[in-house]
């Protein structure tokens, strides 16, 4: 009984789920599938090799204080970074009197001990890095209704972080005249700027690396677009994940010790069995 | 509850006789998983697998303990709290990456422990209620995954927890109710992420009650074994402890290399990186996905595209349910009497040909886009997965023809039974 029932179930199941089929398979072989501007436009990021890539990797802190100084003087004026305090910046090389006077030169929002009433007061190292907006309405206002988006995590919140950020940032380009022919209703709108690593095309951040030298490196290394583009994706990778170099370094010796541990759990098991050996017996 | 051979319990030292006495909490454990549980001695290493979920539990409730003493359940908070655990508190960031990846482990150990036992049959009788109380676990262990995905409340945590509920809006008339009264609204938000984390806290001490259920009804008929020949005498089986503590010790060490390779050098790589963006009920993701270990009852669910008497979105719900209580008949569809797929030569084709190919597909296609070619194949593999269960696996089971079985375990892996031979014939052969 329970066997004929679910015959009968199942076959009910498989004939839904086939008729699906056959109604998807026609509208497949008979319907032409658009062709999108994204679909064939669209351009997978571009590898990026970084000191902090792979599991013995370890973050260049050099390249940690150019790439926080591009953050400072280009990407603060829109993005935020809230999960990032300034005493975070003595893990990247800063000792604490540089940590001391670097949170002082950014203004944070205090409160007036007299009054009680909201002003403003130089950093110190355990405030939070200060957002550039007081709310979102003010940040869409401010960028052509789009919301910059944070960038403590942005290099885990997106596909392949560091090598899209890094793209994307030398992606930005003049639209391509074959891509015009072709969906001339994809024309960029203004306000907007194509990038091919972008994943609609057209983003609403005008290209924020545009000029080489647009940063000076305290440390001297020149500053082309490509090279301040690496940089600030290594900060960010940093400030995705602090712990990154601990952890790479903590995974060996526990992995070490596992695989010994192992290998004696493997002879250990052995030397109990043996006396399991089947042993021939005369019939 | 055991063999007549088992070794007894005997406790030496003083204090252990007189613990004995009022509580004999060592006596269970060395009936259960001791000298004194005598278990088949042809277990392969397929048998590791219950140890390892076992393992895997304990893993993911102390883990989850101490993270639950530094996350607040509560919208506005939730996913800075996660990030506070990985920044601030210390060796945080090993806590929750252990965490995360441990309830991927904790799935590749039970989805193959489940596959082991579809492959053995493990489900026949005598062990029909160790089955059914482990598709219970799954069950338990799905609603507990779901629910821990959704605490940091990131993109898809919040899309995820919208998308599932609203699989219970599915249902005619009253679903919609249900879907708010779930939730405790009509969009996640604080009061689910409060329930969710509750409930997240409390089902894994169900499962390990269900868990201990699921040994104790084990072990009245003992464990199977790759022959599926029952235990006929001593010669047959091996104490528990020390064979297969020993035996058990170098698979977990073997999975416990894996694991932490994943914890420590690609602990993201089974996330979503969409995960790290806060929930935003404004902004939908691209694509909704759930974890990867719902794939397959996601594909499921996908599959039924076409409006027939009932409308398609119930019918895939109705059949995502239904894949898994499926299981849950099993003893009772597959009649055969021999238990081992080794010695049912047409069995064996659907389920390596079959089962494990469809379920591959549905897999893949659950984590792909909701776009074809895949729903087409995961149509495919949807029809083969209940044709099945459904139907193959009754109908071969009653016209296959199943090779010859060894006599005794004892034979199976001697190659001779001394006790079998002394019983066949009056004088001892040698």
């Amino acid at each position: 009984m329970t066997r004929l029932i679910g015959i009968l179930v199942g076959l009910g199941f498989t004939f839904v789920v086939l008729l699906a089929f056959v109604m998807g398979a026609f509208t497949w072989a008979t319907e032409e599938v658009a062709e999108t501007a994204e679909h064939a436009f669209h351009k997978p990021a571009e590898p990026l090799k970084l000191a902090s890539n792979g599991p013995f990797g370890k973050f260049d802190r050099q390249q940690l204080q150019r790439g926080y100084q591009v953050y400072k003087e280009v990407c603060a004026a829109c993005h935020s970074m809230h999960l990032l305090s300034f005493r975070n910046l003595t893990e990247i090389g800063y000792s604490e009197a540089q940590v001391k006077a670097e949170a002082a030169s950014w203004t944070v929002p205090g409160i007036d001990p007299n009054t009680g009433e909201a002003n403003t007061r130089p950093g110190i190292p355990t405030d939070r890095f200060p957002s550039p907006y007081p709310n979102e309405t003010a940040a869409r206002a401010a960028n052509n209704n789009a919301n910059p988006p944070d960038l403590s995590l942005i290099t885990k919140a997106r596909p392949h972080g560091p090598e899209y950020l890094h793209s994307l940032l030398t992606g930005y380009q003049e639209q391509p005249a074959e891509l015009l022919e072709k969906f001339p209703e994809a024309k960029t709108g203004v306000g907007l700027y194509y990038n091919p690593y972008f994943a609609n095309l057209n983003i609403a951040m005008p290209p924020p690396l545009s000029t080489d030298g647009q940063v000076t490196y305290a440390d001297g290394t020149e500053a082309t677009i490509n090279q301040m583009s690496t940089d600030v994706t290594a900060f960010l990778v940093w400030t995705a994940e602090p712990t990154l170099e601990k952890r790479n370094q903590t995974g060996w010796p526990v992995l070490g010790f596992l695989i010994f541990a192992t290998v004696l759990a493997w002879f250990a098991k052995k030397q109990v069995w043996a006396d399991l050996k089947p042993r021939k017996q005369k019939t | 509850m055991s063999f007549p051979w088992a070794k007894h319990y005997e406790p030496k030292a003083p204090l252990m006789r007189w613990l004995d006495e009022k509580l004999p909490l060592p006596r269970l454990v060395y009936n259960s998983i001791g000298a004194g549980y005598p278990v088949p001695r042809n277990l392969n290493y397929a048998w590791n697998f219950g140890v390892l979920a076992g393992f895997c539990l304990v893993l993911q409730i102390v883990t989850g303990v101490i993270l639950a003493m530094h996350y607040a359940a509560n919208a506005g908070v939730a996913f800075d709290s996660v990030e506070h655990i990985m920044r601030d508190v210390n060796w945080g960031w090993l806590l929750r990456y252990a965490h995360a990846n441990g309830a991927s482990f904790f799935f590749v150990v039970i989805y193959i422990h489940i596959f082991r036992g579809f492959f053995y049959s493990s489900y026949k009788a005598p062990r029909e209620m160790v089955w059914l109380l482990g598709v219970v676990i799954f069950l338990l262990m799905m609603a507990t995954a779901f629910m821990g995905y959704v605490l940091p409340w990131g993109q898809m945590s919040f899309w995820g927890a919208k998308v599932i509920t609203g699989l219970f809006g599915a249902i005619p008339l009253v679903g919609e109710s249900i879907q708010v009264w779930l939730l405790g609204g009509y969009a996640p938000d604080n009061a689910a992420l409060n329930r969710f984390f509750s409930l997240h806290f409390l089902l894994p001490f169900v499962i390990a009650g269900v868990v201990i259920l699921h040994i104790w009804a084990l072990h009245i008929p003992g464990s199977s074994n790759p022959t599926g020949v029952e235990v006929k005498s001593e010669s047959d089986t091996i104490p528990f402890h020390p064979y297969y503590t020993a035996k058990d010790g170098f698979g977990l060490g073997v999975a416990l290399i894996l694991y932490f390779t994943f914890v420590f050098y690609l602990p993201n790589a089974l996330g979503h990186a969409d995960n790290y963006i806060p929930a935003n009920p404004l902004s939908t993701p691209a694509h909704i996905v759930p974890e990867w270990y719902f794939w397959p009852f996601y594909a499921i669910l996908r599959a039924f595209t076409a409006d027939f008497i009932l409308p398609a979105k119930l019918w895939g719900v109705l059949a995502m349910f239904a894949a898994i209580l499926v299981w849950f008949f099993l003893p009772w569809l597959d009649k055969s009497p021999v238990r081992s797929g080794h010695y049912r030569p047409l069995f064996r084709k659907f389920f390596w040909f079959g089962l494990i190919p469809a379920m591959l597909v549905l897999f893949y296609c659950g984590g792909a886009a909701a776009e074809e070619p895949y729903v087409m194949i995961s149509q495919i593999a949807t029809a083969y997965y209940f044709l099945h269960f459904l139907v193959i696996l009754p109908i071969i089971s009653s016209i296959e023809k199943p090779e010859p079985l060894p006599f005794s375990i004892t034979e199976a892996v001697l190659g001779t039974d001394t006790q079998a031979v002394l019983s066949d014939n009056t004088t001892p052969a040698n």
